[in-house]
């Protein structure tokens, strides 16, 4: 019983290790960091913070990335809702085939979409915009929400859709007002997918845009005087804070949406 | 309202599920579909509904063809062998739904759900969603929809297979009740020839996707037309032998002969098919009935009845006798057949003889 708990002391501690030394970092000043190590900040400071949510440059990096990955969701799912709706309850030529296509489209890294879309993005205009990076992670987004979203509809019984017709409803009308409700965890953990993974992307975000979106501004804050431990380590945790926010309201669902929806 | 299939027929990639049909279907009856599983009786339904295009033929309403008209524009219901309800809504929307999308006042969906809830007694539950019901009430739920639509065509796929003992009997007493009233065309699929013939009305038999006969579902049973829809009309199963008959005897495959009398009095010399049903195979003897050496393969008790499984020359008869019987396998045993109760096919499997109905009509 006391060995159990041991390894799993342990175990969290390493595993929130990292986090917490992040967040004790963003509450130090870069003096501090650089010159002694100390489990607790010896001179808590919010200045970190305040220098973010002040500076435009910080600021406007949090609002422009949540701006593309908020564009990104949106599309993804109203997109691939009735594809999956297709590939759940239809057959037709190829189906199967195109619904593993549309898998491995996962499987080619960012970088080799990376050249064509910022050579297409600067020609019509739309580099260094939120639909930019936006459209870019579709191309990632939608074959996943395309393969969670079917298994979660192949779970609802046929004979709902046959009984929703008999009773008269339009095909609109059903798929808004009975077949949405129950799928809609389903949505949930497609929308979470989506977001985690564009609000992550670090080289389709930085190719597309004048380094506007918050994980290319990370990146590239060493100043001349050196790296600037603490403020990074404030933006850390600030980026951290709506993945955690998405999770907390899909946790009931995860294991499934892992799975794609089959379980 | 009459609906009619007129040659209907389904082929699905080169797979014949329905060769052609033509029915009429009246209102105000009840229509039995009765066959085994994969039988059509499901594939039938769907192409009545209209949820399935047949591959040839017209479906028409009161002479209107609706073969083309999709499944809500038309005025159907139909209650699945699975529970099938709308997880997300209550049980009281569940049973609205129709009459919502159907743009009915307030008030008049709040009294036409409270007489539906109240024949399938589903008033304390009207607040649940489906899920939290007994699979009983998620059932009369679905029976309730498709109730409150006053729908003019009423299909219920098996609605009770999937219920237990005492739910089923109580709900097949009450389902011709509840639905008689609303003069709509009633077709009720069932693999049970017992179920058919406490509902009454109208039978028709499928037997791998072909209507073998139609009619009155006591004229169906007594006078089956061909071997096949006898097989299909009996639960247990009918007995089966061949028979030559040289015109006063007839011989059975192990040897033995019995006298012509009964319904094989007076038919020409030939080889016969005879069907008869447990019911009429005795194991005592009762004047009048013929005895057959045979040996016990099996007895099964099930209270106050016995199945007797008997092996006669090669065929498998089964004897239903009242009482409890306890043979042991292996056992000779005399059974004692009534010839006056055979039915009589020829070797095209059509019926030549039926026997006369005990009671009379």
């Amino acid at each position: 019983m006391k060995s159990r708990h041991i390894i799993l002391g342990v175990y969290l501690v390493f595993l929130m290790l990292p986090i917490y030394w992040l967040i004790n970092m963003s509450f130090k000043t870069t003096t501090e960091i650089t010159t002694s190590m100390t489990l607790f900040p010896t001179m808590p400071t919010l200045q970190n913070y305040h220098e973010i949510f002040t500076n435009p440059a910080w600021f406007d990096g949090f609002v422009f990335s949540l701006t593309y990955v908020a564009i990104n969701t949106v599309i993804s799912i109203l997109v691939a809702l009735p594809a999956a709706y297709a590939f759940s309850r239809y057959r037709f030529m190829g189906d199967k085939h195109l619904f593993f296509w549309l898998l491995t489209n996962r499987m080619a890294p960012p970088a080799v979409f990376a050249l064509p879309f910022f050579n297409l993005y600067s020609a019509v205009g739309l580099f260094d915009t939120p639909w930019a990076v936006a459209l870019a992670h579709c191309i990632f987004n939608v074959p996943l929400a395309v393969w969670i979203l079917e298994g979660f509809m192949s779970g609802v019984p046929r004979e709902i859709d046959e009984t929703a017709y008999l009773d008269g409803y339009s095909f609109p009308r059903f798929f808004v007002k009975i077949f949405v409700p129950l799928i809609a965890s389903g949505i949930g953990v497609a929308a979470f997918f989506c977001f985690m993974f564009s609000w992550v992307e670090l080289l389709l975000a930085r190719t597309l845009t004048n380094n506007q979106a918050i994980s290319s501004i990370m990146t590239r804050t060493v100043s001349a005087s050196g790296v600037d431990w603490g403020l990074l380590s404030a933006a850390g945790v600030l980026t951290l804070i709506p993945g955690a926010l998405v999770i907390w309201f899909v946790r009931n669902y995860i294991a499934k949406g892992f799975a794609l929806g089959r379980v | 309202m009459a609906v009619e299939l007129e040659n209907v027929g389904l082929t699905v990639r080169g797979a014949v599920h329905i060769h052609p049909t033509s029915l009429r279907l009246e209102r105000g009856t009840i229509n039995v579909l009765l066959g085994a599983t994969l039988s059509g009786k499901t594939t039938l339904m769907r192409l009545l509904a209209g949820l399935d295009q047949p591959s040839s033929g017209r479906v028409t309403y009161d002479g209107r063809d609706m073969t083309r008209v999709p499944v809500r524009k038309r005025n159907v219901a139909m209650v699945y062998q699975q529970f099938i309800n709308y997880p997300a809504l209550s049980v009281y929307e569940n049973i609205a739904s129709p009459l919502r999308v159907q743009g009915v006042a307030k008030a008049e969906i709040e009294t036409k759900v409270a007489r539906a809830a109240s024949l399938l007694r589903l008033e304390p539950y009207l607040q649940r969603t489906p899920l939290e019901l007994s699979g009983g009430q998620q059932q009369r739920t679905a029976i309730a929809r498709a109730l409150v639509k006053g729908a003019d065509l009423v299909l219920l796929d098996e609605p009770l297979a999937n219920l237990d003992y005492k739910l089923r009997e109580e709900l097949r007493a009450e389902l011709p009740r509840i639905f008689g009233e609303s003069g709509a065309v009633f077709v009720y699929a069932t693999t049970e020839p017992s179920e058919a013939l406490l509902l009454g009305g109208n039978t028709a038999t499928l037997h791998e996707g072909r209507v073998t006969q139609y009619g009155r579902t006591v004229d169906v049973y007594r006078h089956p037309h061909d071997r096949i829809t006898a097989e299909v009309f009996s639960d247990p199963p009918m007995n089966f032998v061949d028979l030559n008959l040289d015109g006063s005897h007839a011989h059975l495959p192990n040897g033995q002969n019995i006298p012509q009398i009964g319904t094989l009095q007076g038919l020409a010399s030939g080889s016969y098919v005879v069907g008869f049903r447990p019911n009429h195979v005795a194991v005592t003897n009762r004047p009048g009935l013929v005895p057959i050496a045979g040996k016990t393969a099996v007895s099964e008790i099930t209270g106050s009845e016995s199945f007797i499984h008997v092996d006669v020359g090669g065929f498998r008869w089964i004897a239903l006798e009242a009482g409890v019987y306890e043979l042991n396998p292996g056992t000779d045993l005399t059974i004692y057949l009534d010839p006056a109760r055979f039915f009589v096919f020829d070797g095209n499997g059509r019926l030549v003889r039926a026997p006369q109905s005990e009671g009379g009509r």
